[in-house]
């Protein structure tokens, strides 16, 4: 039973943090003063890159989130102004819609993509590895390279789908895969699973690879069906895995941008535009970095109380 | 997106520590060409332009200009950032129709001065100089100067047993030629739009509306008028020729990136777009082409939207004597003439327009002429209502186009545009 305990382990310190802050004072009981101060002086280094870095620029965007702050101008402190007019951003508000609808699709597709994908080379027949390594090539790529890629590809007159689905004789005229907000989402969808479906692939076998082999010999011999053992070994040991790829999934997808603004610049009509398009878009196209910093400061919050969210559900499944 | 905007902050607050010592030249010596390092920087668009510019100078003498080209899309972005963090070039080039946002905020050295002693003073491009102008005083030159104009396919027009030397005078012949081009078949349209780009609308439908005695924009850029009959006339034949597929299919979505491609590629009859594409055409030989003003619905008059970019010294420079001998030298006659103009650009001087190279070809000498003509628009937040492809006018043109009803698509875009100028204030 030790490898599921090794891939709980890995994935605990995500999950439970208490642990591993704890771990430390039970160590050192002997009581040497000057112990902390050693410490203090070793973790100062990534302290101060972490508030340099991290903490001093998190102030600065609050900061911001309460000022009118043009581009090309000195800001002035405008309260709470920044907020109370969100509602009425309907860029915004739509955006907060969409996100969470492409969200979920996503979510859903990858995994049922990666679970087919995971049958065809979970398997030790000659060419299983093969595959492994044609679904993990495409996330090598930058997302904002792979969607300049998806932009050419899906073009009506040079675009290779276009002429591949009329030299095979599907459609009749080019399919214009970014004319309607349906379309655009679709071929948005089909980019990012093409994408990111080889490392949910790879995560889950090494999670499958886990299960020691034994659980199911053993369960053979108690004359467990196949079913029994998706049902009672597969699926409980895989757990953490899944959990581990649904919080990655859904955090990705909340802050998706690259793919949205090469491949539809949030159109047709306004169709497909994320959060982080919509923010980007006030701060660099309308030059209202308050206005931006406070659909920032909303954003990080919803960010933070969702992964909190899963986190907790996670933590209660395990125990 | 909060770290990205924290990444910028920071890179703003390394930028101004770094900033802070660079300053060591001065300026005192009296020859401005004493071999400085200058930097410019340019948008895109002007790239390959300015590029020739640049290496010329660069030969001939002692100073030196480092020149960076940055994303149309990112420039004001960086212009923004940089100008907060004092990390502007010695030089900077700007997109006409935002100009005004810069010299409002003094990212700029007044210059007036230096322009008016010019011998040529007076027949430097005046739009340019307007917009460069702010309370009395003028802070860049024109750097490229470009027109909107209509282009056909010489070739087509005779298959199609189109008079290859008439181009249509009003939109009732503009759709009739269309019509008989698209019969061609073989992957020609007989038109080519551009149903996603702002800018483009921009540049190739208010002439339509200007040359009808609209006015658009008002002269102080605060109030807009589309509502009217002009763009009623526009949209009608725009969203005829897209609905009788007349226009590529991919026109639906184009954003102006790949716009002109079909047409150089000889697969377009008629071309709304302007002077930058000039020098492409001239180079091919594949077809031949012709060019003709953009026109009212009726015919009756003809106008132009002249764009593209002035160049002047950074507030923060402290090489102002180099700078303005690099955009001094850029403006003399042996400069337009035999770099600007021989390459198909507009010369950025009025009397220059008669040069041996633009005098010469029918088609750029009827270009250059046609700039009496032309507007440049002006409005604070021209590109967040007009050029923003999540804006409002980039919404107008699609309602109106693939929306069905351009009555409504109209008023909604009035609306909107007024609320977004009266919000700039």
């Amino acid at each position: 039973m030790a490898a599921p305990n090794t891939l709980k382990d890995s994935f605990g310190t995500l999950s439970v943090p208490k642990e591993s802050f704890r771990a430390p004072p039970r160590k050192s009981r002997d009581p040497a003063s000057r112990r902390p101060l050693t410490g203090l002086l070793f973790v100062t280094p990534t302290a101060v890159v972490v508030a340099v870095l991290f903490l001093v620029p998190l102030g600065i965007l609050v900061y911001m989130s309460f000022t009118d702050w043009p581009l090309l101008a000195s800001p002035t402190p405008n309260g709470m102004a920044n907020y109370t007019s969100l509602p009425d951003d309907d860029l915004f508000v739509g955006a907060i819609t969409f996100t969470l609808i492409y969200t979920a699709i996503t979510t859903v597709v990858l995994f049922a993509v990666a679970f087919v994908l995971v049958a065809i080379s979970h398997s030790q027949r000659r060419g299983s590895r093969f595959y492994r390594t044609a679904y993990f090539l495409p996330y090598v790529v930058g997302t904002a390279a792979a969607s300049t890629m998806w932009w050419v590809d899906v073009n009506d007159r040079l675009g290779v789908f276009n002429q591949v689905l009329q030299g095979v004789g599907l459609t009749n005229g080019p399919v214009g895969f970014l004319d309607t907000p349906g379309k655009a989402l679709f071929t948005v969808i089909s980019l990012v699973v093409w994408k990111f479906v080889g490392f949910q692939v790879i995560v889950l076998l090494v999670g499958l690879q886990s299960i020691p082999e034994q659980l199911y010999e053993a369960a053979r011999v108690d004359g467990a069906s196949t079913l029994q053992r998706l049902r009672y070994i597969t699926v409980p040991g895989l757990k953490p895995t899944l959990a581990l790829l649904t919080v990655l999934s859904i955090t990705g997808s909340l802050l998706a941008f690259d793919q949205f603004y090469v491949l539809t610049h949030g159109g047709p009509d306004n169709s497909t535009v994320t959060v982080v398009l919509a923010l980007y878009n006030k701060a660099f196209q309308s030059f209202r970095l308050g206005s931006a910093a406070a659909e920032a400061v909303v954003l990080l919050v919803a960010l933070v109380v969702i992964n909190v969210i899963q986190l907790r559900l996670l933590r209660n499944r395990e125990s | 997106m909060w770290h990205r905007v924290a990444a910028v902050t920071c890179a703003l607050a390394l930028t101004l520590t770094a900033c802070g010592g660079g300053a060591s030249n001065n300026n005192a010596s009296t020859n401005p060409d004493d071999g400085t390092q200058l930097t410019m920087w340019v948008r895109s668009a002007t790239d390959q332009f300015s590029q020739r510019l640049v290496d010329a100078y660069n030969q001939s003498h002692k100073n030196h200009v480092a020149l960076t080209v940055i994303p149309n899309d990112n420039y004001l972005t960086k212009v923004g950032t940089a100008a907060g963090s004092r990390s502007l070039p010695d030089i900077l080039a700007s997109d006409v129709v935002y100009t005004p946002n810069y010299t409002k905020q003094g990212l700029f050295q007044d210059i007036s001065s230096d322009i008016k002693a010019l011998p040529y003073y007076s027949s430097i491009a005046k739009s340019h100089l307007d917009v460069a102008s702010y309370q009395g005083k003028t802070y860049a030159v024109p750097h490229k100067l470009d027109s909107s104009v209509f282009f056909y396919n010489k070739d087509l027009f005779k298959k199609a047993g189109l008079d290859p030397e008439k181009p249509p005078k009003d939109f009732a012949e503009i759709l009739a030629d269309a019509r008989k081009i698209n019969a061609l078949g073989n992957g020609v349209t007989g038109f080519d739009l551009a149903g996603s780009c702002g800018g483009c609308g921009v540049y190739t439908l208010f002439p339509y509306a200007w040359a009808n005695g609209a006015s658009v924009l008002s002269n102080d850029g605060k109030k807009v008028d589309i509502n009217n009959d002009s763009f009623k006339a526009i949209f009608t034949l725009y969203k005829q020729l897209s609905d009788e597929n007349l226009v590529d299919s991919s026109d639906k979505t184009q954003d102006g990136a790949t716009w002109p491609a079909n047409f150089l590629a000889g697969k377009v009859g008629m071309l709304p777009l302007g002077s930058p594409i000039v020098g492409d055409l001239l180079k091919q030989t594949a077809f031949q082409w012709g060019v003709t003003a953009l026109m009212s619905p009726d015919g009756a008059h003809t106008s132009t939207f002249i764009g593209g970019d002035v160049a002047g010294i950074a507030a923060t420079s402290t090489h102002k004597a180099q700078a303005w001998d690099f955009l001094k030298w850029t403006l003399d006659d042996a400069q337009q003439v035999e770099i600007i103009a021989k390459n198909g650009d507009l010369p950025g001087r009025t009397d220059l327009s008669g040069n041996k190279y633009t005098g010469a070809d029918p088609r750029t000498k009827l270009i250059a002429d046609g700039l009496k003509n032309g507007h440049t628009p002006f409005a604070l937040p021209f590109g967040d209502l007009f050029n923003n492809p999540n804006g409002p006018w980039v919404a107008t043109i699609r309602a109106a186009l693939y929306g069905g009803d351009i009555d409504k698509a109209l008023t909604d875009g009035q609306a909107k545009i007024q609320q977004g100028l009266d919000a700039a204030g």
